[in-house]
Order: structure tokens, then sequence, then C-alpha cells
């Protein structure tokens, strides 16, 4: 969803309940501790990841069994595995999926570019971002969906819409963290770089740009959360197509398997894009962690 | 004559810097008012100044505005109030016991992967279209993000502290609210602030993908529907007041409540 890299690693991930060395008074705790069976940490957390969606899944499927609820309202797992495989089968899902990322990509390589453009016109220029960030600050408290019903009116229903409002769903986190993290490049770096004789140009590609580029890339991934966030919202208010379309339509005729098959879709999808960014950032700020 | 353009180029460096942030404002303002005034389109879109000044006092004093956001700010709290304390709960729970977050967290990770506004449809098949499924919306909206920074905040606590709660021989109780708590609220902090921006963000999808009763939402459908776009500019103004001093309240009682810890700033 939308809550990750709101904090940094911070790298000190410390155990609360530590190991207990036997003269310390911690008897307290003990008692309900759960003592591992000497697997590898991996293995164990693999294996205690799984009872508990499996029991949902149990549950859910007893639930539709004994139709405690009405399949209306919460339909079989295996009706929706069906629905699923189903829309697979016949490519339906692939095409509603295709639309949606073209959507969602066509938006977001717009807010990233005007957002980092802006975002480094501010970080880079006292006199710009003078001038522009009040404004900026402003623009950005109206939420996305504040600005929704004005651009169905200025821009229609159609793609226009769709992408500008992803644009600008990616372009304010990436503007104020390009902004920020320049802002925050420490002045030691920046004078280190004055006493070596660098010219601006190296200063800018070889010092303040390496050293911002952490909380840069943490909006690009930001951005891109939102993008996906303001693509599923703009699908379910006006489309005929696509994956939050999926969604609207499966509601409207009762059909809760396809309204669940197409949430899992957009779960996935948005999980991945994530993982995608999160590896990228691995190899490109690789060199960061290797001084510590 | 390159003297003139380095002028030029030089002019919005000469501007006093207070009043800088004012021109661009001023300039749209002013781009705004030509374009009613000499009528460069004849679109209905195009409303002048005044039309949107008179709306929001035929709102203001119609009562319309207030009711509508009473309605919208009541659903936000109570959203917020029970997403807020249930993550807080489970966060809480998540950080402090390992065996709960090796059983739950993946799942947690998962779920949280969803994108929020995909929930609505699922929600109005079970809550169906009024009050209760916009406060069950908003209130996942808000559990979200307080689990995760609570959980977080808990697990980020450096060793060292609670060494110094063993050595102190604190009782559980002692060493959940008087070390654990407290080092992890800056984190937490984070979280409920987050949580309180979803809320009023998932108040405004709720009300346009729920639509039935009261609320600002409702009235900038309204507006779009019967393209008045006096009453669309009015409530956008509105509701990124409303965001602003939320955000501004929460940063207040932030600093407030996390004034204990103190500036280490210009201390060394």
């Amino acid at each position: 969803m939308i809550i990750d890299a709101t904090l940094p690693e911070t790298g000190r991930l410390a155990h609360v309940p530590s190991a207990a060395a036997p003269d310390r008074p911690q008897a307290w705790r003990q008692g309900w501790r759960w003592r591992p069976v000497p697997l590898a940490p991996w293995l164990t957390r693999l294996l205690l990841s799984w009872p508990f969606p499996l029991a949902l899944l149990a549950l859910w499927a007893l639930a539709a069994r004994y139709e405690w609820i009405a399949p209306q309202v919460l339909p079989a797992p295996q009706v929706v595995a069906h629905t699923f495989a189903d829309l697979a089968r016949s490519g339906e899902l692939f095409d509603h999926l295709k639309i949606s990322l073209i959507r969602v990509f066509a938006g977001f390589a717009l807010g990233c570019a005007a957002g980092l453009t802006l975002g480094v016109a501010m970080g880079l220029s006292r006199v710009f971002k003078d001038y522009v960030y009040p404004l900026f600050r402003a623009v950005s408290q109206v939420p996305v969906l504040g600005w929704l019903p004005l651009l169905m009116l200025l821009l229609g229903i159609d793609e226009t819409l769709k992408v500008v409002l992803i644009a600008k769903a990616a372009l304010v986190p990436i503007a104020m963290n390009t902004y920020k993290g320049l802002e925050n490049v420490p002045a030691q770096y920046v004078e280190v770089a004055q006493v070596f004789g660098l010219s601006r140009r190296q200063l800018l590609w070889k010092v303040v740009f390496p050293a911002a580029l952490a909380p840069i890339w943490n909006g690009i991934r930001y951005g891109l959360t939102h993008a996906w966030l303001a693509l599923v919202v703009v699908e379910l208010l006006a489309s005929s197509e696509g994956l939050g379309f999926m969604i609207v339509y499966g509601r409207q005729l009762f059909q809760l398997d396809l309204v669940l098959a197409a949430v899992v879709v957009v779960g996935i999808v948005g999980y991945l894009m994530d993982k995608t960014l999160a590896l990228i950032e691995a190899r490109l700020l690789g060199w960061r962690r290797a001084g510590f | 004559m390159q003297a003139t353009l380095a002028f030029i180029l030089g002019l919005p460096a000469r501007v006093p810097r207070r009043l800088r942030g004012w021109v661009l404002p001023v300039l749209l303002l002013l781009f705004w008012w030509a374009a009613v005034r000499f009528a460069w389109t004849d679109s209905k879109l195009l409303v002048s100044v005044a039309q949107v000044w008179e709306r929001a006092v035929e709102q203001t004093t119609s009562g319309a505005l207030w009711e509508g956001l009473r309605a919208s700010l009541w659903r936000d709290l109570a959203g917020f109030a029970i997403g807020a304390s249930a993550g807080l709960v489970f966060g809480a729970a998540l950080g402090l016991s390992r065996l709960l977050e090796n059983l739950v967290g993946p799942s947690f990770h998962t779920v949280k992967q969803i994108s929020l506004f995909a929930w609505v449809p699922l929600i109005s098949v079970w809550f169906g279209l009024g009050d209760s499924a916009k406060v069950a919306f908003l209130s996942l909206a808000a559990f979200f993000p307080v689990a995760l920074n609570t959980f977080e905040g808990i697990r980020g606590v450096p060793r060292e502290f609670i060494e110094v709660a063993q050595v102190f021989r604190l009782t559980r109780l002692q060493w959940l609210t008087k070390v654990v708590l407290p080092a992890a609220s800056p984190s937490i902090f984070t979280g409920l602030h987050l949580g309180l921006i979803y809320a009023w963000l998932a108040t405004l999808g709720a009300e346009y993908l729920l639509v039935s009763g009261k609320g600002i939402g409702n009235t900038m459908i309204d507006g779009r529907e019967n393209f008045w776009m006096d009453l669309v500019v009015f409530g956008m103004i509105v509701v990124g007041v409303v965001g602003f001093i939320l955000n501004w309240a929460a940063g207040l009682i932030e600093t407030r409540l996390l004034a204990w810890r103190g500036s280490t700033l210009a201390r060394y």
C-alpha cells in the first residue's frame, strides 16, 4: 500500500526480548516467551508465516461451505480461484491489466519528470525556491482526490484525466523529496569539494546528486505507490476498462468473486512495483552500505 | 542589448525575499481575472472570482457548508479513532512479540500492499453504503500507517535502553510505559500523523465512491454533476484548508507531547 518507506531503515533494529543472561532479573519474561527449536532463523520465519493465512483460508472455506455467510457477500475461495483462472485463461485479465499499467506508467513518467525538474530547480536555486515553494506547498495541501472533480470538469473523463491525475499524485512526493534531499546535503561535503577545487558541474554530479540520491529515490518510491493509488481511484470512478473497472463491474453485478480476483491482482501489482524499485535502490545505493 | 537582458534576468533576484512567494499566486489570480474580464473563452466552466466568493458566502450563511463539513469531519475522526487504536494495539503486539510477528507479520505486510481504495467495493458489499461503511473504510485507511509505524518504532528501541531497564529491575508494566513506549513515541506519532492524513484522503474517497448522505466530498460531486465550477473550486479550497488544519494540529500536539525529549541541538 502506501505506508512503506515512511521511516528510513535505521539499521539498528534491536531485538526487544533479548536473550537473557541467567543472572539477570528476567524471569518475568521467560514465562511467556516462545523458545524456538534451533532451526535456521529464515526457516522458522518461513514455517511460522503459513499457519495464520492458511487458518483464515480454512475458516473462509468453511464459512462458505456451511453457508454461514451468504455467497453473494463472500463467495467460496475455490469460486474466486476458478474465476481468477477463467479470467487469466480468456486473456481478459491481462487486457485490463495492460491498460492499467500503461496508464500508470504514462502518468508516473510524466509526474516523475516534472517532479524531478521542479525539485532540482527548487533545491539548486534559492531564488526559484522563494518564488515557487509557497505555491507548491499550498497546491499540495489539497489531496489528489480534491482535484478530481475540478479535473473531471476541465478534462472530461477520458485518458487525459487519468494520466494527469496520476502524474499529479506522483509529482508532489517526488518534487518534495528531491528538494529536501538536495537542501539537506551536508555543508561539509560541499566544503570538501571546494577544497578539491571541483567545478560546479563536478560538484553537482560527483557530490550533491549522489549525496541526495537516497531521499530522491525514496520520493520516487512514494510517487509510484501514490500513482498506483490514484490509478485505482480514478478507474473506480470513471473508466470503462482497467483493473478498477473490473472491480466496479463485479460489484455492480454482485459478482464478488470477480471483485476479489481483481483486488488480489491490484495487490500483487502494487507489491511487485514496490519490490522492483527496492531492488533497483539496492543496486543504486549499494555503494553507501559498503562504508559501514 | 545584453545589459537589458541581464537586467531582466536579474530582476527576480532583486525582489525582496519576503514578497517572492506572493508573486506567482498574484499572477495566477490576475490571469484568472483577465480570462474572465476579456472573455478569452466562453466556456461555462470559466467562473469569475466574484462568483466563487458569492458561492462561498451562500454556502457559509445557509449552513450547507457546516452541515457537510460536520458530517465529513465526524466520520473522519471516528474512523481515525477506531483505526488508530486498532493499529496501536496491533503494532505494539507485533513489535513486542517475535512469535506474533512471525505468525501474522507476513500476512499483514502482504495485505497492506493492496491499494487502499480497492477495498471500497468490498466494504460496500459488507457494510452497505451508509456511514458504517465509510467509517469502516476510514479505519482501514488509518490502521495501516499507525500499525506499521508503531511496530517499527518499538523494534527500533535501542537495546541499551532495555538493558538499563533490566538493571533497574523494572516491572513489565513499568518497562512498557516508562521505557519502550516513550522510546518508540516519535515513530508512533509519525504513524498517527500519517494516519490522520490518509483518513482525510479516504474521507473524500469514501464520499465519492459510496455516494449517499452528506459531506464535503458529496458537495463537490454535486458541483461537478451540475457543472457548477464555482462550487467545485470552493469545495477544493475547503478541503485544502481542512487538510492543512488537521496537519497543523497534529504537528502541534506532536511537538507538545514530545517536548520532554528536548532538543539535542547546540548542546555538544
